[in-house]
């Protein structure tokens, strides 16, 4: 029950502000929820700038279901006019071109942003206890953005969109037992046609918003109720040398200048840069030269082409996936396992692992695009 | 009269936010507007009246990027097919005093059913489906 | 002693099985018997002992097909060569008295052939449809004519059809199918040596790989195009007379004949007893024609008769610069849809007035068959006209990107604004 003081405090919001203020409270008790927020506080040191990169990520995702239900007015996801439903959109259509560039070029920054915050929590080892869950949906998240990336890239139909989808859902199909069957059910068919198509349509547009909405709602949830994490060097400091900066409205304005200025280099990557439409997908012309993944999937592409064909027992593909599932799993499990303590000033184990993970797929991304 | 910051803040907030908001929204209402043509990958064109089309000729029309050929025979009944000859690609014309399409590249001629009957085409023009609705008439793709 | 019920039953039940089984036995037995033996009548009638023969003793001739059209129809060797296939005696098989012709001397070919391809009658039984003039036809012929003069080296029916492996001409492994009369005509055609004492040019097939209609026929597989028969002629083959050249072309290229015979120059030529298109174009090595070739350049061919200043010189020179005043803007043109195209502006309106535009192009060029430069002009105006107007669309399409740079720009000063603003709000807020 709202306390007497709270519904003053709600009442002494002036006009048809707090008239809808008390109107809210008084059918669902929200007094109690606004001052939480309004005592939150975000610990201000020289990390502090990573705890924005969660709020551009959220950012680019608004952008991406904006842009996504604008384009989805035009676009017709099926084989036969796919491709020039999305030719119509950016040269018939009134700033079709502007929504089209707009939603592929976040979709890549999003991806960017995402692993910057992955990256930045996981160094300042955000995810210790009590916030495990939280890296833990976090990750799940990732994985999804991926799939949303792998999905949405299909949807042009173009010549290089099929023949990515087509490499990817083969190195899919390598995994052991159900392999063929998640190849099947990704192409609804034995083939890259028009069914796969449709599929990853409602994969993109429908599954992965659902599942990915509630994961982030409770990633959200868990952020708010349990405060950002300071890193050690701050929190090991007595209580009055800590320097805080209220949530609402300080770092919720600079998060607004942020995602402004963002959503500027956004337009002007459209403008500048504008995306291609290629040329119409063709199943039954080979293979063009130069088929690449998008380069967030280049890092996982170059290992596998790397990997020899046979490694002792093993074919050579799957080793590399399966290391890659085992990888991912013991990255999503990181605040089980690491270690609690080291003593010393030396590097913890856990900070070698993460600049060797950010070098190694650096270095075979550069790679897969030099060769 | 002399502004405080104050002031000057809100009042660049003010000004900046409804001329961003202005520029944010323009595009997407303009976007929602539909094009004139309401679709990328054409499915069916309308062709004039009827009343305008006189019996035993024929006129180019557009669809989509492919030029098609409408012709109207003796007996008021419309037929359309590919204009694009299947020879070398000239666009086909109508020859009322033959009662055939004719290329005058080749001297390709093809009959009414769009069936290559003479000269160098190696293929028959794809056909078109004709519907008339309300006097209007109205060619699209054979189903 | 009496027996049980059920013991009788049984005893019944197994005679009656025993029977059964025997019976059944009988008749297999029966059966196996009469399948044993086989029909020997039949398979008398069945054999070539003409074909048997000759392959046992690897005597076929050379080229033989069973595949060739006499062959399949079950005339065989007897068809043609007389004699009895059903004897496997060749004293019998091959003797005068059962009709054997042996192998027939070359200048009596043709009518060996004609004995059954000149007889309606004997002809429609296999395929009624077929022409019966081939001699007749070939009679009047170069090739026929020197036949009948004793001249042992001219093509006659086995020349160009082969003897044993005769394909009808819409079978594309026929020596006689559009793809490969050129070559089959030019055996002997284009052997300089073998031609050398008739004293014509050995070149032709040579010539023609290299023209439009070669190209077209032989690498293309286009079989509108002309073989050597469709200017030529088949069995009464002989080079298009001078008068008749244009109508041979005009079979195909209509309106060039008919703008060209309503022309002055159509009846000039016909006058001077030039050879018609033939004069311009060449015959065997036709090439694709270029503006170059109308006018008052040193590619031109005009310049083979006119001279500078003659009123011929002044038309062809305003043709030319009709036609290269359209092709330059078309050429334009197409570089401004290209460009529109790579920037990824909508180039679909572009594309339709250049197509107009190409069409005028085709005719204008077809015109100048009318040696009128009004025509002409007509034309290449019309021409210009859409290209002008691919042109236009072209620019706009252009400007219309520069017009995004410039609401981008207005876009981003709206949003520094605001981000200034936002920026002294929160410092003023922060300086409390």
């Amino acid at each position: 029950m709202a306390t007497r003081t709270d519904r003053q405090a709600g009442a002494a919001r002036a006009g048809a502000g707090g008239r809808l203020f008390g109107w809210l409270d008084d059918r669902f008790n929200i007094s109690p929820l606004i001052e939480f927020m309004r005592h939150k506080t975000v610990p201000v040191h020289r990390h502090t700038v990573w705890y924005y990169m969660g709020g551009v990520s959220l950012f680019l995702f608004l952008v991406q279901i904006a842009s996504g239900i604008l384009l989805v007015l035009y676009y017709k996801p099926d084989e036969a006019n796919a491709y020039e439903s999305v030719r119509f959109i950016t040269t018939k259509v009134s700033f079709g071109w502007l929504i089209r560039s707009v939603h592929s070029w976040s979709a890549n920054l999003m991806v960017f942003f995402v692993f910057v915050h992955m990256f930045s929590t996981f160094f300042t080892r955000a995810y210790k206890r009590p916030r495990e869950l939280t890296w833990v949906t976090g990750f799940l998240m990732l994985a999804m953005v991926m799939g949303f990336g792998f999905t949405g890239y299909l949807l042009p139909w173009n010549e290089l969109a099929f023949f990515a989808t087509k490499v990817g859902t083969d190195i899919a199909g390598v995994v052991p037992f159900i392999g063929n069957a998640v190849k099947v059910l990704l192409r609804g068919g034995d083939d890259v046609t028009g069914a796969t198509l449709t599929r990853f349509f409602a994969i993109h547009i429908a599954l992965l918003p659902a599942i990915f909405t509630a994961i982030l709602a409770v990633h959200l949830i868990f952020v708010q109720r349990q405060g950002m994490h300071e890193p050690d060097y701050v929190q090991k400091l007595p209580p009055e040398k800590k320097s805080l900066m209220p949530f609402f409205p300080n770092f919720l304005l600079r998060d607004t200048l942020l995602w402004l200025m963002v959503l500027n280099l956004l337009l002007a990557l459209a403008v500048f840069f504008p995306w291609e439409l290629g040329t119409k997908a063709d199943p039954f012309s080979s293979a063009p030269q130069g088929i690449r993944p998008e380069w967030y999937f280049m890092f996982m592409f170059q290992t596998l082409k790397l990997i020899p064909a046979h490694v002792l027992f093993m074919d050579g593909e799957v080793l590399g996936i399966m290391a890659f599932m085992v990888a991912g799993l013991a990255w999503m499990l990181v605040p089980f396992w690491e270690a609690k303590r080291r003593p010393g000033g030396r590097a913890r184990p856990i900070t070698i692992i993460g600049v060797l993970a950010i070098v190694y797929m650096l270095a075979m991304t550069i790679w897969g695009y030099l060769v | 009269m002399k502004l405080n910051r104050r002031d000057f803040t809100r009042i660049l907030l003010g000004g900046g936010l409804l001329g961003w908001l202005g520029s944010a929204l323009y595009p997407v209402v303009s976007y929602l507007k539909p094009p004139k043509i309401p679709e990328g990958n054409v499915q069916s064109v309308k062709a004039g009246m009827v009343a305008d089309f006189a019996v035993n000729t024929a006129q180019i029309v557009k669809f989509g990027r492919k030029p098609v050929i409408l012709l109207r025979e003796d007996n008021g009944e419309f037929k359309a097919f590919s204009a694009t000859c299947t020879h070398l690609e000239c666009i086909v014309q109508y020859r009322g005093d033959l009662k055939q399409i004719w290329c005058a590249c080749h001297n390709g001629l093809y009959d009414l059913h769009g069936r290559n009957v003479s000269g160098p085409p190696p293929r028959p023009l794809d056909e078109y489906a004709v519907n008339v609705v309300n006097d209007e008439i109205l060619v699209s793709r054979m189903a | 002693m009496r027996t049980q019920p059920g013991c009788r039953v049984f005893m019944v039940s197994c005679l009656a099985v025993t029977m059964l089984a025997l019976s059944l036995a009988a008749r297999l037995a029966m059966a196996g018997d009469t399948q044993a033996e086989p029909d020997a009548s039949a398979a008398q009638e069945a054999v070539d002992n003409c074909v048997a023969c000759h392959t046992e003793n690897d005597m076929l001739p050379a080229g033989h097909l069973d595949a060739d059209v006499h062959m399949q129809p079950g005339l065989s060797c007897a068809g043609c060569h007389g004699g009895d296939p059903t004897s496997d005696d060749q004293e019998i098989a091959m003797s005068k008295a059962k009709g054997f012709r042996g192998v027939p001397e070359r200048r009596d070919i043709p009518a060996f052939c004609a004995r059954c391809h000149s007889d309606i009658e004997f002809m429609r039984r296999y395929q009624p449809r077929i022409q019966t003039d081939q001699l007749s036809q070939y009679l009047t012929s170069v090739h026929g004519h020197k036949l009948a003069q004793g001249d042992q080296k001219v093509a006659e029916c086995a020349s160009c059809h082969t003897s044993h492996a005769i394909l009808p001409a819409s079978d594309t492994r026929s020596s006689v199918h559009a793809l490969n009369v050129p070559g089959t005509c030019g055996k002997c055609h284009g052997d300089a040596d073998y031609m050398a004492s008739y004293g014509i040019p050995t070149d032709q097939f040579d010539k023609f790989k290299m023209s439009v209609h070669g190209v077209a026929l032989l690498e293309n597989q286009d079989t509108g195009a002309p073989a050597c028969n469709d200017c030529h002629g088949n069995h009464g083959a002989t080079p298009p007379g001078t008068t008749s050249i244009g109508q041979v072309c005009g079979h195909c290229h209509v309106n060039n004949m008919q703008y060209f015979s309503d022309s002055r120059m159509g009846h000039a030529f016909t006058e001077r007893g030039f050879h018609g298109c033939e004069e311009c174009h060449g015959n065997h090595d036709i090439h694709k024609t270029s503006d170059q070739m109308v006018g008052t350049g040193d590619k031109a061919v005009c310049m083979k008769c006119h001279k500078a200043g003659d009123k011929g010189y002044v038309s062809a020179g305003q043709i030319y610069e009709h036609l290269t005043g359209l092709a330059s803007v078309y050429a334009q043109a197409e570089n401004a849809k290209q460009e529109v195209e790579r920037i990824g502006m909508d180039d679909v309106e572009i594309g339709f007035l250049l197509q107009e535009s190409h069409q005028s192009l085709i005719q204008a060029r077809t015109l100048v068959h009318t040696f009128d430069p009004d025509r002409v002009k007509e034309k290449t105006d019309e021409g210009t006209g859409k290209a002008r107007s691919a042109l236009e669309a072209a620019a706009a399409q252009v400007k219309d990107f520069h017009v995004r740079r410039r609401g981008f720009g207005m876009a981003t000063l709206f949003t520094t604004v605001l981000v200034l603003a936002l920026f002294l709000w929160i410092r003023q807020m922060e300086a409390k």
